[in-house]
Parts: C-alpha cells; sequence; structure tokens
C-alpha cells in the first residue's frame, strides 16, 4: 500500500487498490474462519486465534471495508498523501488483529502501540489546520502517557507472576497480592484511556472535533471497538479468576462514563461534538460486557460492535458530507434528501436503543448480561436512564432533520453512496429483527 | 394465521403506501386497507373461530428462548376489534383533509396499527416488547410532524417518558426471564415463574411505571394534555382510542397475573394514586376552554376508573374493564371527530368563542349529545354497562379494605364528569351564535356516517352487551383466577 503513492500519482487508482486490499483481508479472514488455512505458523503462544477473535476481525474488516466504499472520496480530499492514508488505515488494523488475538501481555502492548500511532498521524493529517494539529499533539502526549503506565501494569504484573503469558498469568492462586493489584489497576486504567471511560475521557471530544471527520469516523469505529475487544481478552483470560476483585472497580468507571458521556452529549451544539461524546457514552455502554463477564456478555460485545460500528460509519458519512456541522446545519435534510435523511435515521435509532435496529439487541444483551449478574441493578438502573438521556440528543438530528424547515445544502450524494447507504440500514434492520444470525457465528460457522 | 394477518395487512400496506405519491390514491388505499383488516378481524370473531385459527407460533430467537407466538383470547379479540374498527371511521371522518406529504402520513398511520396490533396478539414477553415500541415511533413521526405550533416540544415530552417506561419493563421482563423454569420468554413460562416477594414488589413498580405512563395514571399523566392538544386530530384519536389500552392491557397481561403478590400488596396505593387521579383530572376538566383538553383530561379520569378496578379487584368489575376498553374508544373517537369538526369548520377550540352551533349544525347536535350521554354514563349507553360493572366489582372486592371508599370517591367523578360534559354541550351549542359560528353548516355526509356508526355501536352496547360480555369472559376468569383477591 505504501508504495503505490510512488508508483502512481493516480488518487482513484490507490482508492481501488485498498478497496481490493480489505476486500482481499475479508476474504482471507471468512476462509480461516471455515477452517482453511493457507499456511500455519508456529507463534511460540503468542497468539491465539480463536472464533472470538476472528468473527471481530471480519466485523471489523466489513467495516473498514464499508467505510472505504462510503468515505473514500473524502479521504481523497483530506490531503495530498491518499496513499499514505489507506496505508496508515492498514497498519492500524494489523494492531486490530492483534489486539483480538493476542494471548500474551507482550503481544498486547504491540497491538496497543500499532494501533495508536497510526492514529496520531491521521489526527495531524489534515497539515494546515490548527485544530487538527492541537488534536494530533494533544493525542500523541495523553496516548504515551497512558502508554506508559501500561507498560508498568505489565512490568507489575511480570514480577508477580513470572511471565507475560497470559495462560501462566491465569494459573496459580486467585489471591489478589499487592503487586499483582496494582499491576491490574495500572492496565485497567491504560485500557480505559483507549476506550476513553471516564474519568480518562478528556482527550476524546477534543482529538474527535479536531481529527479530519473522515478520521473520527475510523476512529470512533473500528479502533474503539477494537481497543473494547483487547480489553475483555485480556481480562477474560489473564484476570477472569479475580473477577470479584475488580468488577466494583469497573462498575464505577462505567457507571460515570455513562453519566458524564450522556448529560455532556445534551449540550452539544456541533453534531460532531455530540458523536464524541455519544461514543464515550456507547463505550459505557460496551463497560457493561466487562463488568458482567459471562457468556451473555461476550456475545452481546460482539454484536454491539457490529451494531455501533455500522451505524457510526453511517452517520458520520453522512455528516461529512454536509457543510454545516451544528445541529441547524441538518434542518430541512428529509425534504431535499430523504434517502439521507432516512438512512440516518435510522443509524440514529440503532444508536438509540429501538427495538426492530441492531443498536436494541446491542443494548438488550449488554443489560441482560448484567441482570444475570443479580446484584448490578443500579447499574442497570443508571444504564436505563442514560439510554433514555440519549434519546434526547439524537432525536435531536431527527428533529432537525424531519420538522424543522431549512435551506438545503448542496450534497453530492452519487448512487452509489445512496445504494450503499440504504444497504447498511438495510444490515442494520435485518439484525434487528434476526441478532441471533451473528451471534450464531460465534458457535457454527458455515 | 387471524393474528398474524392482523399485523402483516397494516405493516405491508403501510410500507406500499410509502411509496404512492398521489393523494387521492393514498388515502384510498389506507382506506382499503384498513377496511380489510376489520375484515379479517370480524372473521375471527365470527367464522373462523377455533384455536388452529387464532394461536400462531413459530420459534423466532430460539437461543434466548423467545418465539413468534401471537394468540388471541376474548380481551385480544375486542382489543383487535378496536383498533380494526378506529382506523376506518378516522380515515373516513378526515376524508376531507389534506395533507402535505399524505403518503407518509398515511404510511405511518398503517404502520402505527401493525405496531397495535401488534402488542395485542404478542404472547412472548420480548415480542410484546417489540411491538410495544414500534408502536410509539410511527406515532411520534406523526404528532411531531403534522402537528400544532408547539408539537415538537410536546411530542418530545410524551416520547421520552414512554421510552423511559417501557425501559423499565424491559428490566423487568429481562429480570423475570432469569426466574423462568427453562428460560423463556413465553407468556405460560411467565405466569409459572417463581418470583420471591420482595423481588416482585420492586419487579412490580418497575413494570408498573411503564404502563402506568402509557395509560396515564396520576402523577404520570402530564405529557398526555399538551401531546392531545398538540397532535394532529387523526393521531390523537389513535392515541386516545386505542393507544391508551395498551396500558391497560399491559397490566392485565403482564402485570397482575405475573406479580399476583405484589399486585395485592400495593393495590391500595395503586389505587389511591387512580382515584386521586380521577379527582383531580375531573376538576382540572371543569376548568378547561379548550376542548381538545377537556376531552384529555376526561380521559384520564376513565382511564382511572379502569385502572382502579383492576386494582381494586373482583371478577364483575375486571369485566367491566375489558369492555369499557372498548366503550371508552369508541365513545372518545366520537368526541374527538365533533372536536375536528367543530374546529374545522371555526377555526378554534374555545368554548368561549363557540356557540348556538346547534341551530346551525342539527345533526352535528343530535349526534354529539349521544356520544356526550355516553361519555356520562348514562343508561342504555354502552358505557354505563361498562361503568355499572365496574363500581359493583369495586364496591364488592374483596381484596382491599378500602373498597367503599375508593368506590364512594370515584363515584363523585361521575357527577363531575356530568358537569364538564354538559357545560361542553351547553357553551358549544346552544346559547347565541357567535360571529365565528354564524356561518356554520352541517356536516357532510361522510362525517354523517361514521358518527351515526358511532352512536349505533354506542345504543347496540348499552341495550345489549351480552355478545361482548361473551367474548371477554373466559379471559376475565383466566386473569382472575391468577391474583390473589381475599384478604387473608
Amino acid at each position: 500500500m505504501m508504495f503505490t503513492g510512488i508508483l502512481s500519482n493516480n488518487k482513484r487508482l490507490v482508492s481501488v487498490i485498498g478497496v481490493l486490499g480489505m476486500t482481499a483481508l475479508v476474504v482471507v479472514n471468512l476462509l480461516e474462519m471455515s477452517g482453511m488455512r493457507f499456511f500455519t505458523i508456529d507463534l511460540h503462544n503468542m497468539l491465539w486465534f480463536d472464533t472470538f477473535g476472528l468473527l471481530f476481525n471480519t466485523i471489523a474488516f466489513v467495516c473498514t471495508l464499508v467505510y472505504f466504499l462510503l468515505s473514500g472520496r473524502d479521504i481523497e480530499r483530506v490531503g495530498t498523501h491518499v496513499a499514505e492514508y489507506y496505508a496508515l488505515t492498514f497498519f492500524v488494523l494489523c494492531g486490530v488483529s492483534l489486539a483480538s488475538s493476542f494471548n500474551s501481555l507482550l503481544m498486547l502492548f504491540l497491538a496497543i502501540e500499532i494501533i495508536s500511532i497510526p492514529l496520531y498521524v491521521l489526527t495531524g493529517s489534515d497539515k494546515r489546520n490548527l485544530k487538527s494539529n492541537e488534536a494530533s499533539l494533544k493525542y500523541l502526549l495523553m496516548g504515551s502517557f497512558s502508554t506508559g503506565l501500561m507498560l508498568m501494569g505489565i512490568t507489575f504484573i511480570y514480577g508477580a507472576k513470572g511471565s507475560f503469558d497470559m495462560d501462566v498469568i491465569r494459573m496459580g492462586s486467585g489471591e489478589l497480592t499487592p503487586m499483582l493489584g496494582a499491576g491490574i489497576l495500572l492496565l485497567l486504567f491504560s485500557i480505559a484511556f483507549k476506550v476513553s471511560a471516564a474519568p480518562f475521557h478528556f482527550w476524546t471530544p477534543d482529538v474527535y472535533d479536531g481529527a479530519p471527520t473522515v478520521f473520527t469516523s475510523f476512529m470512533a469505529t473500528v479502533v474503539k471497538a477494537a481497543s473494547f475487544i483487547a480489553f475483555i481478552r485480556l481480562f477474560d483470560h489473564s484476570f477472569g479468576d479475580l473477577h470479584k476483585e475488580w468488577q466494583l472497580m469497573v462498575a464505577i468507571i462505567t457507571a460515570a462514563t455513562l453519566f458524564i458521556g450522556n448529560i455532556t452529549a445534551v449540550f452539544q451544539q456541533s453534531v460532531k461534538r455530540m458523536l464524541a461524546y455519544s461514543s464515550i457514552a456507547q463505550a459505557g455502554f460496551m463497560l457493561f460486557a466487562l463488568v458482567a463477564m459471562n457468556q451473555t456478555a461476550k456475545e452481546g460485545l460482539i454484536f454491539y460492535t457490529a451494531a455501533y460500528s455500522l451505524a457510526t460509519i453511517g452517520i458520520f458519512a453522512i455528516l461529512i458530507k454536509m457543510k454545516d456541522y451544528t445541529f441547524e446545519g441538518f434542518n430541512g435534510l428529509a425534504k431535499y434528501h430523504p434517502v439521507l435523511a432516512a438512512t440516518n435515521a435510522i443509524f440514529l435509532f440503532s444508536l438509540a436503543g429501538i427495538p426492530a435496529t441492531a443498536g436494541f439487541w446491542a443494548k438488550y444483551y449488554m443489560l441482560a448480561s448484567a441482570v444475570q449478574q443479580g446484584h448490578l441493578l443500579w447499574l442497570v438502573i443508571v444504564g436505563l436512564v442514560c439510554a433514555a438521556i440519549s434519546v434526547y440528543y439524537y432525536f435531536r438530528v431527527i428533529q432537525a432533520m424531519y420538522f424543522k424547515e431549512g435551506d438545503p445544502q448542496p450534497i453530492d450524494a452519487s448512487p452509489a453512496f445512496k445504494g450503499l447507504l440504504i444497504g447498511i440500514a438495510g444490515i442494520v434492520v435485518l439484525l434487528g429483527i434476526w441478532p441471533e444470525w451473528l451471534i450464531d457465528k460465534l458457535y457454527f460457522f458455515f | 394465521m387471524i393474528p398474524v394477518l392482523l399485523i402483516v395487512i397494516p405493516l405491508v400496506s403501510g410500507l406500499i403506501a410509502f411509496l404512492l405519491k398521489q393523494e387521492r390514491a393514498v388515502k384510498a388505499w389506507a382506506l382499503l386497507s384498513a377496511i380489510a383488516t376489520l375484515v379479517v378481524s370480524l372473521l375471527g370473531l365470527t367464522v373462523m373461530k377455533q384455536e388452529s385459527w387464532l394461536q400462531f407460533n413459530k420459534p423466532w430467537l430460539p437461543y434466548l428462548g423467545s418465539n413468534f407466538h401471537v394468540g388471541m383470547d376474548g380481551m385480544a379479540q375486542v382489543l383487535c376489534l378496536l383498533t380494526a374498527v378506529t382506523l376506518p371511521i378516522i380515515f373516513i371522518a378526515t376524508w376531507n383533509n389534506s395533507y402535505k406529504k399524505a403518503h407518509n402520513f398515511f404510511a405511518l398511520m398503517l404502520l402505527s396499527q401493525a405496531g397495535l396490533m401488534g402488542v395485542f396478539v404478542a404472547l412472548d414477553a420480548l415480542l410484546f416488547y417489540f411491538f410495544w415500541e414500534l408502536a410509539l415511533i410511527p406515532v411520534y413521526f406523526l404528532c411531531s410532524q403534522w402537528g400544532n405550533e408547539r408539537r415538537i416540544a410536546a411530542t418530545f415530552k410524551f416520547f421520552i417518558y414512554t421510552f423511559l417506561g417501557s425501559l423499565f419493563m424491559l428490566i423487568g421482563i429481562i429480570y423475570i426471564y432469569q426466574l423462568t423454569p427453562g428460560k423463556s420468554f413465553d407468556i405460560q413460562a411467565f405466569y409459572s415463574a417463581d418470583i420471591p416477594g420482595p423481588a416482585q414488589e420492586w419487579l412490580f413498580w418497575l413494570m408498573f411505571a411503564a404502563f402506568a405512563i402509557k395509560m396515564p395514571i396520576f402523577p404520570l399523566h402530564t405529557w398526555q394534555p399538551d401531546a392531545y392538544e398538540q397532535s394532529p386530530t387523526a393521531a390523537t384519536m389513535v392515541l386516545s382510542a386505542v393507544m391508551v389500552k395498551m396500558g391497560v392491557f399491559g397490566v392485565l397481561r403482564w402485570l397482575t397475573p405475573v406479580l399476583p403478590f405484589a399486585s395485592y400488596v400495593h393495590g391500595d396505593t395503586v389505587g389511591t394514586l387512580c382515584v386521586t387521579g380521577i379527582i383531580y383530572a375531573s376538576l382540572v376538566a371543569l376548568q378547561q376552554d379548550d376542548l381538545k383538553r377537556l376531552v384529555a383530561y376526561s380521559s384520564i379520569a376513565h382511564i382511572g376508573l379502569m385502572a382502579l378496578a383492576i386494582f381494586v379487584p373482583s371478577n364483575m368489575g375486571m369485566h367491566g374493564v375489558m369492555i369499557q376498553m372498548f366503550n371508552h374508544g369508541i365513545n372518545i373517537l366520537g368526541l374527538w371527530i365533533v372536536v375536528e369538526l367543530i374546529e374545522r369548520q371555526m377555526g378554534t377550540r374555545k368554548m368561549s368563542e363557540l356557540g348556538g352551533l346547534a341551530q346551525k349544525a342539527p345533526a352535528l347536535a343530535i349526534l354529539l349529545v349521544v356520544v356526550a350521554l355516553a361519555n356520562v354514563a348514562l343508561p342504555l349507553t354502552n358505557a354505563f354497562i361498562g361503568e355499572f360493572m365496574m363500581f359493583a366489582g369495586i364496591f364488592t372486592s374483596a381484596a382491599s379494605q378500602y373498597h367503599y371508599a375508593f368506590a364512594g370517591a370515584a363515584m363523585v367523578a361521575v357527577i363531575l364528569s356530568a358537569v364538564y360534559t354538559f357545560n361542553m354541550i351547553q357553551k358549544v351549542f346552544y346559547g347565541n351564535t357567535s360571529t365565528l359560528t354564524a356561518g356554520a353548516r352541517d356536516i357532510r355526509i361522510n362525517e354523517k356516517l361514521v358518527l351515526s356508526a358511532i352512536v349505533i355501536m354506542i345504543i347496540a352496547i348499552g341495550v345489549y352487551p351480552a355478545p361482548l360480555l361473551e367474548m371477554t369472559q373466559g379471559a376475565v376468569d383466566a386473569i382472575f383466577s391468577k391474583m390473589i383477591t381475599k384478604q387473608s
């Protein structure tokens, strides 16, 4: 990918190669899931590809493919180095697949770094824009800080257990020594930073707002989902036996994230910033999976990532086409661009968790997993209240689109773009009616 | 098959209606679909009464233990019939109205009908929740797009209120699901779930919140007058004639039989809320000048009485609720049609600006008087049967020691309802004509038709309620047998 930039100056060609590469990745991954492998490498138990990770990879790759198809034009518009943007995205995906399959803390560290470093660059890719530069620097500084925390945590755990291997870490007594506890805490904080959970969320709105909107879309979806997969994988495989010890901690983080994300989102005037806070709020819901940590939770998290990523990519794709990012900018959209408005409404329904969209089942699984725990009802109630609050700001967009008069904005939406949007909206609705189609894939593939 | 058809016909025709561009075509199409639904629901009542026609069960989400299980007992049949009757009446009564983007309007009306039907026939908790929410979305759009000035804020309040309520219900459903034998969402599994006492009590309030908001019960009623006032009348009709029944229905099917212990323990608390609501709403209705708000408050009072009869239970009272659900739907439909006619002609809903309409529109006046008499439950009208049974039931209920007090207090509301209803008739139809009403003319043929149909139903049920009573007997007994109704 990197070299296509040297070979050709044609932006279209780069995009086409990007899409082809992505398609190839999806295909290879699907084949892998069905048991057809091209070659096997002895990984010394550093990585472990199970169906959970592979299914997530498929979701991430498909989402990225959709993202390329929807927003390819806009990636080209960001700057002159189109090939680099695509290449960096592929690097991130490399990190994503590591994050979904690591079996050693070293690999976890590697995955998080491979994901983060290209993102620092992408955030700052709009070189002439001061906000973009600021966001990039902020992200880099805060990111390095959390990386430091993570390294320290890994060191502590190595000290306590004598290995990076998660199977080894898991073994031994279920006792919580101070050193192990400190390690877990530091890891928890650093990953909480990556998924923008409160109180480590302060970078999110600024970075999401400052970054070029196309890349915000990618960061808020695939990348965030991958961090979650890494999160649950780490805590399930390594510290599953100590679940009781850290559960309350995570529950408090979850409640704080939900509250801060939702309540701050209410006061935003810009849809882009609202989506940044909404991504914090959605992260709060995904954290339910970590708190509950049972089978329902894991199935639900996979489903949540798919539902959330598809809907958010769709909304961002429409948002990019708008000139005006405020709520007023959406006024009267339904009148001039009914297709865009209708699909956008479906995506927003999905984020708000209205039945017959994928988002409903995502929230259902999360809430059900917490209810199964029995003693977490207070958290469930917090989640409910926040879900109701989230309706408020998602529906503001719908109100603007449908019920308010406004001037039409010039939006260049090609028929292919509209067709694709309708396709995604169709998937969102189908998943909303037969959610088990996707969850089945965890257990039976082909 | 019947319940499936009742959902599918409006759903599919609603989706098709989105694509029709011509206003006349879409009106005809919507009416046709509504009549088809009515025919199907009548078939279910008469010809195809066998169980095999009324039940349908296919796996939906096997891992979760949820099936697409729909079926109709007497209660579902009454409410489906009400829903099926309502839509054609609305379409005919508002035939002369023209809407911007008519295809969207009628499509959403049909979709809301599909959702409502789904709520009434669902026998699976998850499916029930699904339709419960789906019925709300089209109404939200209807009210926000075609309503009056303050529509966006009013509908939004309504939406958030009910959405929060339904989320509470969802938690309740998930929790009960955990306790069912064999983890299933089926209604029978819910009925046989072994729920410990303390859990029942908080589950009761979670579920009750959802239903109480929908009905609405004091003090959760504040969304209602605003929403009714601001919605386009056709949507208000759906809301008040059918949608509030979702709350009553939900209590009868999913609350009291599933959580009998808590319903018994908190029956008096809820009863007190209901009585407070009834009297409060009646008093507020007395003060209203706006016709729509008057009908809205009167509706709160009537629904409050139904809830009272459920929570101070007795076989006869519950039976009264069943048929009163139907009757109230019909009566309030009649009132809304009149309000709509007046508003369209005079351009105002203020009673103080109207007067003397009886001279100008005698047919309208006669028809309204009958509907109004039914609203105050005079003998020979349908509401008399229902309210009489409810009062008798509350009075003789063995479940509460305050039943005399409840019945007595609710009686006061009947008197108040007579006061405000007749006051309205007097102000609108008699007295001197105002400048606005001077040029009024009598109603059109289609309006006369639907109003006469309503009046005929009112009197027919009032004189001969036996078919309705027979139809619901089985459902009443089934629900009643699951409740705790004796003081021990």
